[in-house]
């Protein structure tokens, strides 16, 4: 099985320190400039020598003499950067994607790296109810560009809870949730992260294997430490269930457990409903804390409830979670950084103390979150007609990208291309994890000019009708040439 | 991995062991968990003390109420403003198509003309790109980024703070871990610059010390240095090779000309040093709630530039991955286009003429009401704050019996201050140190 994410050191998450970088750092001490050290010689030569605190002496600074001094545009000082001994971190994998993509000169090319969708045509798109808010806000002449609040727009959170967790839901009307606006998904894991590491007593996390190469970045800054359990079965394809069990079940009690409330990136594979329920039993039993990422709700199966029923059914039992919402990909505001960290909490006064230590790690982060995107995602939310019409679009994606599926499927049958393949008509969301290897990924980049993660994940919705036989003649060729 | 503070964890593990045992058997029925609450202990935090004041004031129904908070501006009818530059801005992008490929080019536009304004347009930093410059969350995004990036390279090395500062900076290097000091600044009973002690405290801090620095409208005291003061804070920088890092938050609004204002940076950079930068387009565009900001680190030559960058991309990855696009956008917009541009520069003048004025009618209420202290630090210090020397009781009273809101420390921001309540103000102000001696005294 191959990792999805490579120790942490060979993303240059360490500081590396090599010989080579202290020799240019040492140099920060001596690196007056020869008219530097001839004005030093003359001001000796002017004033008696007062006493210099041993401390501040070094070999070529004698005398501070304030009334000579190098003048300014002498250029006589060049200080070595103190950041000299850095090296170059190497490029996060997934964007890395769409940065060599980008330089690929030639006119056929597939860029199935980043999961932002693209429609028919290849293009990013912007939803007509995101252009209608956004229209609305910039007309309303009233609006201020005020800081927010540290928790973010109060509205928004309300709408956000209620969106993932259902408007009835018990935990919302007894006020036992706290819901803060953070950046996007990847915010709102960083901020409920820091806040675990200080207030809760079991700082190891785990997270299931493979799962979305920034998740050990966000949760090891953060102070947890990070463990895995078995997810993704390469021989089926699918969930090791087994694995899964046996990994949660041996985890310390109360250790926090990271889950995909749907459409797992980068496999694609999600528990049934029975399996979330044995899941949810056997981590209630062992007292362990559930953090759920949901960045694709509404977009898995195009039903925003039918895809928030993992994170209900935990909610419903009366325990406590936090949940991770992010707007990126249901709402393409991948740019404007919106989603909400939620944590349901036993009763009312734990989650008001709650959020008051989430403000204190939110303010030294950033002070305050972004009011552009939430007060969008607001307007859509809170407006019947624009409610209605964002479910219509975003089903659509969600269809758009289901039929790609089945017409990749189609193809590769069609070519008799060898190897099982239903699990992508199987698997769910954005991505398909295809099974390939980095050798196949390779080739198929080199020879097809086809972008993708070398574990051989593919976004779905960068393919299109057109470009499905290309895609399915490049895995034919890299199957049939490399076993 | 960072040590975390673990709070009563031997408390929690005996609680958790005591669980385990005891749920073996348990049902799934939420009676069985109700026992157990994981946040139980959890304390309530303290109130910012910056933002808590505007809460307060929020809350308060009487109608002669001021809020002289935060610092953000507000016009003569203590209305906050959109500029009318960020107003064409916003309509030349609002409902775009934006392409995801156009982030990094965004991004860079912004990183560019931000290094423009702070380091000036010829600045040889510039042409030669020899700065690692990235898009943040405004000001605080940019320390906490540096910060972080300090501990990571520097991790022995503490950080100095100017005493007093903006209170969130200590929290902002502390959460990264990185050990606070400070370095004395303002002088109490002047009002004023403690010169002598703050070059004391230059020279005797180890050699290669990391210091922030604001380069102009100190908060939150409004005391700067002069310029031949920032020459000779310089020249002791490079004798003992600090690290400056200037945090500008109120470019533009010292003086209302945004090359004036950025003179300290200009001065440092004649002299040679690899400064580090974090900007805030909140007060200087009005764009507080967009989070706006771009941070900067000078560096020997474009190579390691793209390696000091690459490491800050990373730290920005695993916290928040990119700043919101919308203000970068305007931004960028408003900074590249001519036109535009000039009418911003024009706008700040305005903001900053506006505040000038208040500090003088403020001043000058007090004196026409023959109070007994010395007021004249009113128009000594600059930018959006006064640091009034009231203490924190007459700081109560003026909450309490005047519904003057304020920190506790006697800042206030001058841009609450409007044509209409300034003779309240200054009433108020007179009313509770008239018969404090003390006053006159204590800082």
């Amino acid at each position: 099985m191959r990792q999805q994410f490579t120790s942490l050191e060979a993303h240059g998450f360490e500081s590396p320190t090599t010989e080579s970088a202290f020799s240019s750092s040492s140099s920060i001490s001596s690196s007056s400039s020869a008219s530097d050290r001839r004005l030093k010689a003359l001001a000796r030569h002017f004033v008696d020598s007062s006493p210099v605190p041993a401390a501040v002496m070094d070999s070529h600074s004698q005398n501070p003499n304030d009334t000579v001094s190098p003048s300014p545009t002498s250029s006589a000082f060049h200080a070595d950067s103190v950041f000299a001994h850095l090296v170059r971190a190497p490029e996060d994998p997934i964007l890395g994607v769409t940065v060599a993509y980008n330089k690929d000169p030639s006119p056929i090319k597939l860029n199935l790296g980043v999961g932002a969708y693209r429609t028919e045509e290849g293009k990013p798109l912007v939803l007509n109810v995101v252009r209608q808010a956004e229209q609305q806000l910039v007309n309303d002449r009233s609006r201020v560009k005020e800081y927010l609040p540290i928790v973010g727009l109060a509205e928004y959170n309300k709408l956000s809870a209620k969106l993932i967790l259902g408007a009835d839901s018990p935990a919302i009307q007894e006020n036992r949730v706290t819901t803060v606006q953070c950046l996007s998904g990847t915010g709102s894991l960083r901020v409920g992260g820091e806040f675990l590491a200080r207030h809760y007593h079991q700082l190891t996390i785990y997270i299931p294997l493979p799962t979305w190469g920034n998740h050990p970045k966000i949760f090891t800054l953060a102070g947890l430490s990070v463990k895995t359990y078995r997810y993704y079965d390469p021989a089926t394809r699918g969930l090791d269930f087994q694995g899964l069990l046996e990994d949660l079940g041996s985890a310390p009690s109360g250790a926090i457990v990271l889950l995909h409330a749907c459409a797992h990136n980068p496999t694609g594979v999600d528990p049934t409903i029975q399996q979330w329920e044995q899941i949810r039993q056997l981590m209630r039993s062992k007292a362990l804390l559930p953090f759920f990422d949901s960045a694709y709700q509404g977009f898995a199966s195009g039903s925003l409830d039918a895809d928030a029923q993992p994170v209900r059914m935990f909610v419903g039992d009366g325990g406590e979670c936090l949940v991770a919402q992010s707007y990126a990909k249901n709402m393409g505001l991948y740019g404007e950084r919106v989603g909400a960290l939620s944590i349901v909490c036993k009763s009312a006064d734990v989650a008001s103390r709650v959020e008051s230590q989430l403000k204190l790690v939110i303010r030294p982060m950033y002070s305050s979150p972004p009011i552009h995107g939430a007060s969008i995602v607001a307007a859509i939310l809170k407006d019947r007609n624009l409610y209605t019409e964002w479910t219509i679009e975003l089903k659509a994606m969600a269809d758009r990208i289901i039929s790609m599926r089945q017409q990749l499927f189609d193809a590769l049958r069609a070519r008799g291309t060898p190897g099982d393949w239903s699990h992508i008509i199987k698997q769910i969301g954005m991505f398909t994890f295809t099974g390939l290897n980095s050798e196949q990924v390779a080739f198929m980049t080199r020879e097809y000019h086809i972008y993708m993660t070398s574990d051989g994940r593919i976004s779905m919705a960068g393919l299109s009708s057109r470009t499905v036989p290309h895609l399915a003649d490049a895995i034919h060729a890299a199957v049939t040439s490399f076993a | 991995m960072k040590p975390k503070p673990r709070i009563n964890i031997i408390m929690w593990g005996f609680m958790g062991s005591r669980l385990t045992s005891s749920t073996r058997c348990m049902s799934t029925s939420t009676k069985a968990l109700s026992r157990f609450g994981w946040w139980d202990r959890v304390s309530p935090a303290a109130k910012d003390p910056i933002t808590g004041v505007t809460e307060a004031f929020l809350a308060d129904t009487n109608p002669h109420k001021i809020n002289l908070g935060v610092g953000a501006y507000r016009d003569d009818e203590g209305k906050p403003v959109v500029l009318q530059c960020v107003r064409n801005a916003e309509a030349k992008i609002a409902g775009c198509d934006f392409m995801e490929s156009n982030a990094t080019a965004v991004g860079s536009k912004l990183v560019e003309e931000s290094a423009k304004l702070a380091y000036g347009k010829d600045a040889n930093v510039v042409k030669e790109g020899a700065f690692a410059g990235l898009q943040a969350l405004s000001g605080t995004g940019a320390c906490r980024l540096f910060a972080e990036f300090q501990r990571r390279f520097h991790p022995e090395s503490p950080i100095y703070f100017p005493d007093p500062t903006w209170s969130n900076h200590p929290n902002i290097w502390r959460d990264a871990q990185v050990p606070v000091r400070t370095f004395q600044y303002y002088h109490p009973v002047s009002k004023g610059l403690n010169f002598a002690a703050l070059m004391d405290d230059i020279k005797n801090a180890p050699d290669a010390s990391f210091f922030l620095l604001h380069p102009c409208a100190h908060n939150p005291t409004g005391v700067d240095p002069t310029v031949e003061q920032w020459r000779e804070i310089s020249y002791q920088f490079k004798e003992k090779s600090h690290f400056p890092f200037f945090d500008v938050a109120y470019q533009g609004f010292a003086s209302g000309d945004l090359d004036m204002d950025a003179q300290a940076i200009r001065i440092f950079l004649e002299d040679g040093h690899l400064i580090g930068c974090a900007q805030s387009f909140a007060k200087n565009m009005g764009l507080y709630g967009h989070r706006v900001g771009c941070l900067s680190v000078l560096c020997a030559d474009a190579k390691q530039a793209v390696a000091v960058k690459s490491q800050l991309q990373q730290i920005a990855r695993a916290m928040y991955s990119n700043p919101p696009i919308h203000g970068l956008l305007l931004v960028s917009t408003i900074l590249s286009d001519p036109e535009t541009k000039a009418l911003w520069v024009k706008e700040v003048k305005v903001m900053a003429n506006r505040i000038q004025q208040m500090r003088s009618t403020l001043r000058e209420s007090l004196e026409k009401l023959a109070s007994p202290l010395n007021w004249e630090h009113i128009t000594n210090q600059v930018g959006m704050f006064c640091f009034s020397g009231l203490t924190a009781d007459q700081v109560d009273r003026l909450v309490r019996e005047f519904h003057i809101y304020l920190t506790r420390d006697g800042r206030m921001s001058m841009a609450g201050v409007t044509t209409s309540n300034v003779s309240y103000l200054a009433n108020a102000i007179h009313e509770v140190t008239r018969y404090n001696r003390e006053a006159s005294n204590v800082c």
